[in-house]
Formats: structure tokens, C-alpha cells, sequence
């Protein structure tokens, strides 16, 4: 898998830290390995929208990673639950569901972006640095062939 | 069934698999099942309910289904390994996610409900409304095959088209 020049945090250097959310583990090992391409850290993994709340609240990731389709509570409805109870939560929606509805939805709920499966590195990278602004920073790209 | 209903199923499957695999696919026989459905494989069925509704199965021989899980999951995996039967229902999860919204672009509303194992060998019988259509796609790690049995919901259409005034 293509390497990233790596993303930290501004306020400290350190890598940034990823709440994953997705009923399929294979979903959640294919977005950990992309996460790993570009220098960040899994902080916390969910199956489903009731543990994912419960892991924010532990684990307090810089960003979260979030289906939409998951069985107990959804995706969408997660993250309102999570953006009330923590306002300056960074979540960006994955989901293969990518109609504008559903896109809307998730934004009017607090999500700060939408990526479609099958999740493309290079597409997710530019999603991070966005959605991250000005907390985060690319790294000198000293031996990553970015 | 409609060819209009289909043709997003299988750009989404076309799609999904090219860039799962790095390879182009080739879209072999579609054929209509009337038949009671045989599962061939490593099988993972998605509900949809609304206006349209209905099922899909993604169904893998076996050795298909640990070739195509490897080469999404970037290493060789054993075919007794879980993550095989995982990357069947993501894979499956990915077409029809894409495909819904392929059809939510021509006013079509749908709820796409989470992927699930099909382990039954054999499905229900396809009837005169639900008529399942198989389609091969011949990839690198072998043929996919994809079972796609819809119906429009009448109901829905009436009760949209009342609320509208149409």
C-alpha cells in the first residue's frame, strides 16, 4: 500500500489517534492499515453505534471514522449522539451508501465529511487534512514517498 | 425484472471488484433463476426495503472467496479464517451500497440493511414479481457470482404518487 507523508497533531507532534467504526472487521483492518500509511494511530474500534459512543467517551480520538449501515444504532445517529455530548468531535462518515440524502443527513448531524467505500488511501488522506485543518500537520516527507 | 433496476448493480460490482483486485473484470452470462436459489460457495445476502425491495447474494466457490479475501486484505488468509466470510459481506455491502445510490439518483428511496452470512445451500424460489437474475463476473481470482432478486413496492409508489397529487 502507497506510503503518506505522516499527519500529526499540531499541539504536540503525535500521531493522530482513530476511533474506527464499521460492523465489518474487515472494513475496520482495511481502514487501520490506511491509517497506519499515514502515520496515525488506532486509539479505539467499534461494531456498531452504541460502542462506538462508549469508546469515544474512553478513548477521546482526534478523529472518527464512522459507517453509516450498522446493526443496534447507525452510524448517523452515533455521531449526533457523540457531536452533543463532545461539540468539536471530528467525524467523517464512510460508508458505501454515498447518496446525497444520506450525505445531508449526516452533515446536518454534525458529521464534518463523507467518504464512499471502497474507500480510496489517497481520498481519505486529503479528507484527514481537511477536516483536521489547522490541528493538524503534515510532516516533512523525509522517507515517505508520498 | 427491469434492466434499469440491474445496470447499477452491476456497474457497482464491476467497480468494486476492479479496484478491490487491480484488475478489470469481465461480465460474463446473465441469466434469469427460477429455480429455488443454491448457494455455490462463501455467500453474503443484503436486504433492501422501500420503494424497491428485495435481496442480493454475492456467492464465491470457496477457493474464489480466499483468493479475492486475500487480495483485498493485502495478505494470504486460510480459507477457515473469518476474515474470508467478512470481506464476502463488505464486498457484497460495497456493491449494493454503491448501486442504491446509483438508483437514489433517479427518485428511488431505499433503507440498505446490514450484510449477513447466507448459509442456507439453498434460498427461497424466486416468484413472477421477484424473479432472480444471476450475473458471472470473471475476475482475476476467479468468478463472482451475483443473485439479484427485486420487485418495485406498488404500495409505496401509490401512497408517493397520492401525496404528490400525481
Amino acid at each position: 500500500m502507497e506510503q503518506f507523508a505522516a499527519i500529526k497533531r499540531s499541539k504536540d507532534g503525535q500521531p493522530v489517534r482513530y476511533l474506527v467504526v464499521d460492523d465489518s472487521v474487515f472494513a475496520r483492518k482495511n481502514l487501520a492499515r490506511m491509517i497506519e500509511t499515514f502515520g496515525g494511530q488506532i486509539a479505539g474500534e467499534a461494531g456498531d453505534g452504541m460502542t462506538a459512543i462508549s469508546e469515544y467517551d474512553r478513548t477521546n480520538p482526534d478523529i472518527v471514522l464512522m459507517d453509516i449501515t450498522m446493526p443496534q444504532m447507525e452510524g448517523i445517529e452515533a455521531a449526533e449522539k457523540i457531536v452533543l455530548s463532545h461539540p468539536d468531535a471530528r467525524i467523517v462518515m464512510v460508508s458505501s451508501v454515498g447518496y446525497q440524502e444520506n450525505i445531508v443527513a449526516a452533515l446536518q448531524r454534525g458529521a464534518r465529511h463523507f467518504v464512499q467505500k471502497p474507500v480510496k488511501a489517497e481520498v481519505l488522506y486529503e479528507v484527514i487534512k481537511y477536516v483536521l485543518g489547522e490541528d493538524g500537520a503534515v510532516a516533512n516527507a523525509a522517507g515517505a514517498g508520498a | 425484472m427491469k434492466m434499469e433496476l440491474i445496470q447499477p448493480f452491476i456497474n457497482a460490482a464491476d467497480a468494486v471488484l476492479a479496484q478491490g483486485l487491480h484488475s478489470p473484470t469481465t461480465i460474463g452470462n446473465l441469466t434469469m433463476e427460477e429455480e429455488a436459489y443454491r448457494r455455490k460457495g462463501v455467500a453474503a445476502l443484503v436486504a433492501v426495503t422501500g420503494d424497491i425491495e428485495g435481496r442480493m447474494i454475492v456467492d464465491l466457490d470457496p477457493q474464489t472467496a480466499v483468493k479475492v479475501a486475500s487480495h483485498f486484505a493485502g495478505s494470504e488468509l486460510p480459507e477457515s479464517d473469518t476474515l474470508v466470510r467478512e470481506t464476502v459481506c463488505e464486498l457484497a455491502n460495497q456493491v449494493v451500497g454503491n448501486a442504491i445510490t446509483a438508483l437514489n439518483d433517479q427518485g428511488f428511496h431505499f433503507r440498505v440493511h446490514p450484510p449477513e452470512l447466507h448459509t442456507s445451500d439453498q434460498g427461497g424460489r424466486s416468484s413472477e414479481d421477484t424473479e432472480a437474475v444471476v450475473i458471472c463476473f470473471e475476475t482475476s481470482s476467479g468468478a463472482v457470482f451475483m443473485n439479484i432478486a427485486l420487485r418495485y413496492n406498488l404500495r409505496r409508489q401509490a401512497d408517493r404518487a397520492a401525496r404528490s397529487g400525481t
